[in-house]
């Protein structure tokens, strides 16, 4: 077994005093930079790259690595605990985690989600080590007619998945869409819907608009209801911990995650958010408990936040056996990579083996690490509960404000005076978010469509262009075929399932996740 | 909150890193971190300081539109600050135009174009196409069957595409063109067969045309590259050059003994051992121009640029 030989040879370079010292501090800054909205994984690594100009390649290189599964992995906290996603892969974690957080039960999501951050990490990494080559077989077989279809399965599954009302779950999905359309085309470079202001050229941030209606939204939603005495929020009730029934809900959502996450991730289209989705969906559908989702169902935290991890060690996959980057982090890891005068690609892993295998191996280091720093801290962490309501929502809105003025510090001029622009789109926003709380619209499916609905827009579009315009090659493999067919069914299936007198069943799976 | 609290102090302490010492320069990389104009900025930053240029230099990302909306805050709130700097490139001239940006590369005062990189044309390795001529026939019998898979509408790669055409006497709105969010997403498109020929900048195929798997069929520069087995366009046939050039800018409004130290240092910086070794490393040929040749330069690619754009549809 030659990987295991060189997978051992890894570890010892991992297992250096040096190295595990830069694995911690990135998976400690990781944690950090991902618990702050706006302030991601990949600015961090941007900013780092200067200073370890100097250091040596593994050390720098692990750190990175560290900097990226942690921030994965500290956007979850904030997300169970305030509603506030830190980044676009954890909004779906709010919308069962809060609703745990709130029933005292934070504790425990925080830590299905710590655990399954681990599991899935280190399957994954795992899965790196030993099949990346034909994952990336599998993931370069996605074309644009089969990103559509798989865009179309999320959009089935996710609207049927969301809200009470399918009316009022599209009707939210299709604000979504609507504000994804703002922005440069990507495919003919002309502008549309940006009412000629500059800021708008790049549409609008899926951070903003996610911290504004989450955050803010609920900020005012709160200040508005006069409840401030009357709700007791109890910050923990029964175990911190984890018990028999949580661990046997949790185990096989963490697997799912990871067989959705890890694939998606390789994907140069796919990415952590839309696997965060589909593994949502995933779980409200194999659940023992749907009529619990939309109340705080352990599966539907247990189960993205393995997917968002997952489909970080899937990036890895591409980057390092193609030199392909599919994030923004991943594009910085590349310069990182380059900066040491390696170039990543197929021939990476024969001339550069030992650094390759020790960056593998340190992710397995960093993934154990982020574990036992974290585990311990859940319980700090639900002590946040605790604190009186009015200045727990102060906080929020400080968070976000400072969050969204270091993602977007551009200004623009509204006759005359200077204009926070991106702060202004998240007060405007924010207003929305409260708008839909109160009457009652599902705030997830604005955001889901404004992720999903530019790349499906996009992939269609390449697809017809590719195919001169016949809709044939839209269902030019099996791949593709086999989307379309799941797209269906989950669009006919409950339809079917009505029809048969089973609507009263369905209308129970129906809540309000807000 | 303890913790997010120290993640406050861990981040300023590394943001402050940077410019704990009196400032001196401040470049802005209209650009997100990790792009061409972002790396730029950022290794100018390290030459400049490393040999002692300058004492400290600050790099502040403000992405969007092709770099218009950094040109847009340069332009207003640098304007007679011999202090600040731009980072910028040929995307930009192109991106001016197709977003009938409010400010132009007129309005700042552009110092020297520093790096280049030339455009590639490659095909999987079990494509029939076999080289350059095999290309161009299959274009002139039927340009839409040719789909070029690149990076976004309006960049260097499309105008690349579209001067190919109309050298070879194709209707250059009759390019197939597919924009992919970048060279990266391209080069999967390319490698899972999904178009026909890929075209981005030759750094984003080489370790692919290096392994076997892509065959290039020619690059886009004067001469020929060296260590590159691949003719140019002009060899092949094809009466194109073309380079995706990075540049430094300083203030509109700044005078000339301040442009004249601007332009020193820059000199002093390019010819310094930790640039080279930067262009080295990340595969950029020095293509250091200054002063009129450069303003001279910088205006004849506008004009072709606005022609070809103009040729292709993206610009009324």
């Amino acid at each position: 077994m030659d990987t295991f030989a060189l997978l051992g040879q890894g570890l010892v370079t991992a297992f250096e005093l040096q190295n595990l010292l830069y694995a911690l501090i990135g998976v400690t800054l990781g944690t950090a930079v991902g618990v702050l909205p706006g302030i991601g994984p990949a600015l961090t690594v941007a900013l780092l790259l200067p200073v370890t100009y100097k250091l040596d390649p593994a050390g720098s290189l692990i750190m990175f690595a560290g900097i990226y599964y942690g921030g994965m992995y500290g956007g979850s906290t904030t997300s169970i605990l305030l509603n506030t996603p830190g980044e676009s892969a954890s909004i779906v974690t709010a919308l069962e985690g809060n609703k745990m957080a709130r029933k005292g039960r934070g504790g425990p999501a925080l830590a299905t989600a710590a655990i399954g951050s681990f599991v899935a990490g280190l399957l994954a990494t795992l899965g790196l080590a030993f099949i990346a080559p034909s994952v990336v077989s599998f993931a370069l077989s996605f074309g644009p007619a089969e990103y559509f279809a798989l865009m179309l399965l999320a959009f089935m599954t996710v609207s049927a998945a969301f809200g009470d009302s399918t009316l009022r779950g599209l009707t939210s999905l299709f604000l979504g869409l609507a504000l994804g359309l703002i922005g440069i085309d990507q495919l003919t470079g002309q502008a549309r819907l940006v009412f000629g202001l500059p800021n708008l050229f790049d549409g609008i941030s899926v951070t903003t608009l996610a911290v504004a209606l989450f955050a803010i939204g609920e900020t005012l939603a709160v200040a508005a209801s006069h409840q401030t005495g009357d709700e007791k929020v109890e910050a923990v009730k029964g175990s911190v911990w984890m018990n028999r029934e949580d661990w046997r809900r949790s185990w096989m959502p963490w697997l799912r995650g990871t067989a959705i996450g890890f694939p998606i991730g390789a994907m140069p289209a796919g990415g952590a958010d839309v696997s965060s989705f589909l593994s949502y969906s995933a779980e409200r559908n194999f659940s023992k408990h749907p009529e619990e989702f939309g109340h705080g169902a352990i599966e539907g935290v247990a189960g993205p936040e393995a997917a968002n991890n997952a489909s970080a060690a899937g990036t890895l996959v591409p980057l390092l056996t193609l030199g392909l980057p599919t994030t923004a982090t991943a594009a910085i890891m590349l310069a990182g990579f380059q900066q040491f005068g390696l170039q990543p690609g197929p021939l990476l892993f024969a001339t550069n083996a030992p650094l390759v295998w020790g960056l593998i191996a340190s992710l397995l280091v960093a993934n154990f690490m982020l574990l036992v720093l974290n585990l311990p801290l859940i319980g700090l962490w639900v002590k946040l509960l605790t604190i009186p309501r009015p200045w727990l929502y102060a906080g929020i809105l400080v968070f976000a404000t400072l969050g969204t003025i270091g993602a977007d510090a551009s200004t623009t001029y509204l006759g005359g005076i200077p204009v926070a622009f991106g702060l202004g789109l998240l007060m405007l926003f924010g207003l929305l978010g409260y708008g839909l709380r109160r009457f009652g619209y599902p705030i997830a499916p604005v955001v889901v469509g404004l992720i999903l609905g530019p790349m499906a827009e996009k992939s269609l579009r390449q697809a017809l262009q590719i195919s001169q315009g016949n809709p044939s090659a839209l269902f030019h493999s099996w791949i593709a075929i086999v989307l379309w067919v799941l797209a269906f069914t989950a669009l006919l299936l409950p339809l079917y399932l009505r029809m048969r007198g089973r609507g009263k069943v369905l209308s129970q799976f129906g809540t309000d996740e807000d | 909150m303890k913790t997010s609290l120290w993640a406050g102090v861990i981040l300023s302490a590394l943001v402050s890193a940077g410019s704990a010492w009196a400032a001196d320069y401040k470049i802005i990389a209209p650009a997100a971190p990790g792009g061409g104009w972002d790396q730029t900025a950022r290794s100018m930053q390290s030459a400049l300081q490393d040999d002692g240029i300058s004492p400290s230099v600050q790099v502040t990302n403000v992405p969007g539109a092709g770099g218009t909306i950094g040109l847009a805050q340069f332009v207003n709130q640098a304007s007679g600050d011999p202090e600040q700097l731009i980072v910028g490139g040929y995307v930009m001239v192109g991106a001016i135009l197709t977003n009938n940006s409010p400010v132009t590369l007129e309005q700042i005062t552009p110092i020297a174009r520093l790096t280049g990189e030339y455009e590639a044309i490659v095909v999987p390795a079990a494509s029939e196409i076999k080289d350059m001529a095999g290309l161009v026939e299959k274009l002139k019998s039927d340009p839409g069957s040719v789909s070029w898979g690149g990076g976004s509408a309006g960049g260097t790669d499309q105008i690349t595409a579209g001067l190919i055409a109309k050298a070879v006497g194709v209707d250059p709105t009759k390019v197939n063109y597919i924009a992919f969010s970048g060279g990266g997403e391209a080069l999967a498109a390319i490698l899972g067969n999904q178009v026909t020929v890929g075209i981005s900048s030759y750094s984003e195929f080489a370790s692919q045309v290096q392994a076997g798997t892509l065959r290039l069929l020619a690059v886009s520069s004067d001469e020929r590259l060296t260590g590159v087995e691949a003719p140019t366009f002009k060899e092949a046939g094809v009466d194109v050059s073309i380079q995706n050039w990075r540049m430094v800018a300083a203030a509109p409004g700044i005078s000339d003994e301040q442009k004249a130290t601007i332009t020193a240092d820059v000199d002093k910086m390019v010819k310094s051992e930790a640039w080279k070794k930067i262009l080295a490393d990340k595969g950029w040929a020095d293509t250091y121009l200054a002063g009129d040749e450069f303003v001279a330069q910088l205006k004849k690619d506008q004009e072709a640029t606005a022609t070809i754009l103009k040729e292709i549809g993206l610009v009324q």
